[in-house]
């Protein structure tokens, strides 16, 4: 499941970041921002039109995301 | 010795507070903003610790990464790695973090520290920090990183004492044992174990934070509170700097006044009474407007919002070529396109950056305003009311904002339908904490505004009002001359000749004429009608400007002038920073060659309207 399928306020807990093409610039910047294995996640809200982009919560930070960008990021709900 | 001078330089992630701290350090007139990207130039202080060792302070873009991914960031890996072409290699690289956001800032901290230069941390915001209950161990911190961590609060006076006595006994060490580099999965584990033996945090954000972005980010309110914003700025520009406007206008017209009856009649006396003190004094009219838009500008700023916005609007402005980035930029721009086209370094995207720095000079920037203000207030009745609420005059001024915000819209939207190269642009983008703005940052803000203003106005514009009073002035009319003494100028020959290409648009040849001052600068279209109609023979101050105005023009004429501002491409300071941000002659070209067809056509559709319908 990706980061761009998780409803508002759902929390998740990040998997890896997939390269979308041969060395990706955007993934690799976001495994910089801290998309990486283990890392606890959570969609703060969505924009108006159409939901794009999210906000993430990651660690201390709030990132804006467009869906395109969290689509590649793979994440898996937290065991409840 | 540790008397040497030494060079320092600052670096951390977007957001850390090191522009705060480095005003801090170097009491330097430097903008402090909270969005990413404010600091795009590169920006040196001096200053004297307490032993008397000089220390050379180089504030560099913040960045996340030194896998740089924009211009700004490329800048800093440069001068780190010593790359930079010029740039000698910093003696002491301070790295500043902040406390309350360590999860992300230490990762950049750690790969700063891998190139093997002497690094010290700086732990700021350390004042947040213990409001939110965040506890650090600094002397595990300091141990386990191996190197010297001082706490600093950038926005208070004295915060950064620690580091400046830090810096004051350093040691330039002779080597440093250079790590073997590790991948950057790596470093994270490195932060998580870091963090876990050395900081805890009651909760990972702020819950002003959390409480504030509950309704500034709300898809409904969000939106209502941004339009609101928006509308009050422009609002308050009218209702607060109108009324000093016409005091001081006032003001200079009693001074002028003075000055003319103190002369001997004859050239001189014209030149003070009719060109500095008719055409300058009624630019300098609108300097309490200009600061009042940027007091909101530099508040919005400060605060945080920004990006907010940005997020709010990035789906709308992608859906027109542009990016919810571009909003800081554009936004700028309403203040003047110089700082906007330069501040879109700060997008990462090179397509994204040339759009919007194509569309930023059509943002009403400040030097609009003494035009619009003119032209509305004498054509536009004062005292009406819209639905009781607003005032007529405000509401037309809303108006030709929106206008360059929907002509912006629409050649975006070209743009990028013009574009074959679909790939994907990214928009990755923090929302930093709210932060009160500081008195003291808006202070030196403002000021730094206010004096770029009045340098303006007697530089550039001192020389062109008395080029246009020496135009409008000389040669005196042939002896036995039935029309005004103007009409045999000069100024009357260019004028008329200009009018062949400007008539369609309803302007005539005095307003033609005062288009060739404003492509040096907008507002001396202002001070070139004020002289061209005080020489022949009008009242010269702004309102006795508008008298004239209304007794030559039509309505039709005003607001086809109106129109042709808001699109038309002057301003040749806007046009050199395209040349030198883009280092292409061929976009210059392009942006001038478009805002002429389209201002042109838009004022000459809007003329004959208006005729039509009045």
């Amino acid at each position: 499941m990706y980061l761009s399928d998780l409803p508002k306020g759902a929390a998740a807990t990040v998997e890896h970041v997939e390269d979308a093409t041969a060395s990706d610039a955007i993934a690799q910047r976001l495994r910089d921002l801290g998309f990486v294995h283990g890392e606890p996640v959570r969609i703060v809200t969505h924009a108006p039109w159409g939901g794009d982009p999210l906000l993430v919560q990651i660690g201390s930070t709030r990132f804006a995301l467009r869906r395109r960008e969290a689509r590649r990021i793979v994440v898996s709900k937290e065991a409840a | 010795m540790s008397t040497a001078s030494l060079r320092v330089a600052l670096v951390g992630n977007p957001n850390c507070g090191k522009t705060a701290l480095f005003n801090q350090l170097t009491g330097g007139r430097q903008k402090v903003a909270n969005y990413a990207g404010v600091t795009v130039e590169r920006k040196e202080g001096r200053f004297t610790s307490h032993s008397g060792r000089q220390v050379q302070l180089l504030d560099l873009p913040g960045a996340y990464s030194l896998e740089a991914t924009s211009p700004d960031e490329r800048i800093t890996r440069d001068v780190l790695l010593g790359r930079y072409p010029g740039e000698a290699v910093p003696d002491l690289i301070v790295c500043v973090a902040d406390a309350t956001n360590l999860r992300l800032h230490l990762r950049f901290v750690l790969e700063v520290c891998r190139q093997g230069r002497p690094v010290v941390l700086a732990l700021n915001m350390m004042d947040a920090a213990r409001k939110r209950g965040i506890a650090i161990d600094i002397p595990a911190l300091q141990q386990r990183l191996g190197l010297p961590v001082v706490q600093t609060v950038a926005v208070k006076r004295g915060g950064a004492q620690a580091l400046i006595e830090l810096v004051d006994g350093y040691v330039i060490p002779a080597a440093i044992p250079h790590e073997s580099p590790a991948p950057a999965s790596d470093l994270h584990a490195e932060v998580r174990s870091l963090l876990a033996a050395t900081v805890t945090m009651p909760r990972a954000t702020d819950s002003t934070d959390d409480a504030i972005d509950r309704w500034a980010l709300h898809p409904v309110f969000g939106l209502a509170i941004l339009a609101l914003v928006m509308f009050l700025v422009f609002q308050a520009v009218y209702s607060i700097g109108k009324p000093m406007t016409d005091a001081i206008g006032d003001g200079v017209g009693w001074i002028g006044g003075l000055a003319g009856g103190v002369l001997p009649d004859g050239p001189l006396r014209g030149l003070v009474s009719d060109g500095l003190f008719g055409g300058l004094g009624t630019v300098l009219g609108f300097l309490p407007e200009i600061l009042v838009l940027f007091l909101f500008i530099i508040v919005l700023e400060e605060s945080g919002y920004l990006p907010r916005a940005a997020f709010l609007l990035d789906r709308l402005m992608v859906s027109v070529g542009l990016t919810g980035r571009s909003f800081i930029p554009l936004l700028s721009s309403f203040a003047c396109a110089i700082p906007g086209v330069m501040g879109t370094r700060s997008i990462t995207d090179p397509r994204d950056r040339l759009v919007t720095m194509m569309v930023a000079p059509l943002m009403t920037c400040s030097a609009r305003l003494p035009v619009y203000a003119l032209l509305i207030g004498a054509f536009i009745p004062a005292h009406r009311q819209i639905m009781g609420l607003f005032n007529l005059q405000g509401l037309v001024l809303f108006l030709l904002y929106a206008l360059g915000i929907v002509g912006a819209m629409a050649v975006g939207w070209v743009l990028k339908r013009s574009h074959r190269d679909k790939t994907e642009h990214a928009l990755m983008m923090e929302l930093p904490s709210y932060r009160l703005p500081k008195a003291r940052d808006i202070a030196i803000g403002l000021w730094e505004r206010g004096t770029i203003f009045l340098k303006r106005l007697t530089g550039v514009i001192l020389a062109l009002t008395v080029l246009m009073w020496v135009l409008s002035t000389f040669p005196a009319p042939p002896a036995g001359a039935v029309g005004p003494a103007i009409d045999y100028s000069f100024a009357g020959y260019i004028g008329r000749a200009l009018q062949h290409l400007f008539a369609p648009l309803g302007f005539n040849w005095q307003i033609s004429l005062s288009l060739i001052p404003a492509f040096a600068a907008r507002e001396t279209a202002v001070a070139a009608l004020a002289t061209v109609y005080a020489v022949s023979g009008g009242d010269a101050n702004t309102a006795g400007l508008g008298q004239a105005l209304t007794a030559h023009i039509t309505l039709a004429s005003s607001i086809s002038l109106m129109v042709w501002f808001a699109f038309a491409p002057q301003c040749m300071s806007t046009l050199a920073v395209i040349r030198r941000e883009t280092q292409s002659w061929r976009t210059v070209a392009l942006s001038f060659s478009y805002m002429f067809v389209l201002a042109y056509a838009a004022s000459l559709l809007t003329y004959h309207l208006v005729e039509w319908f009045s």
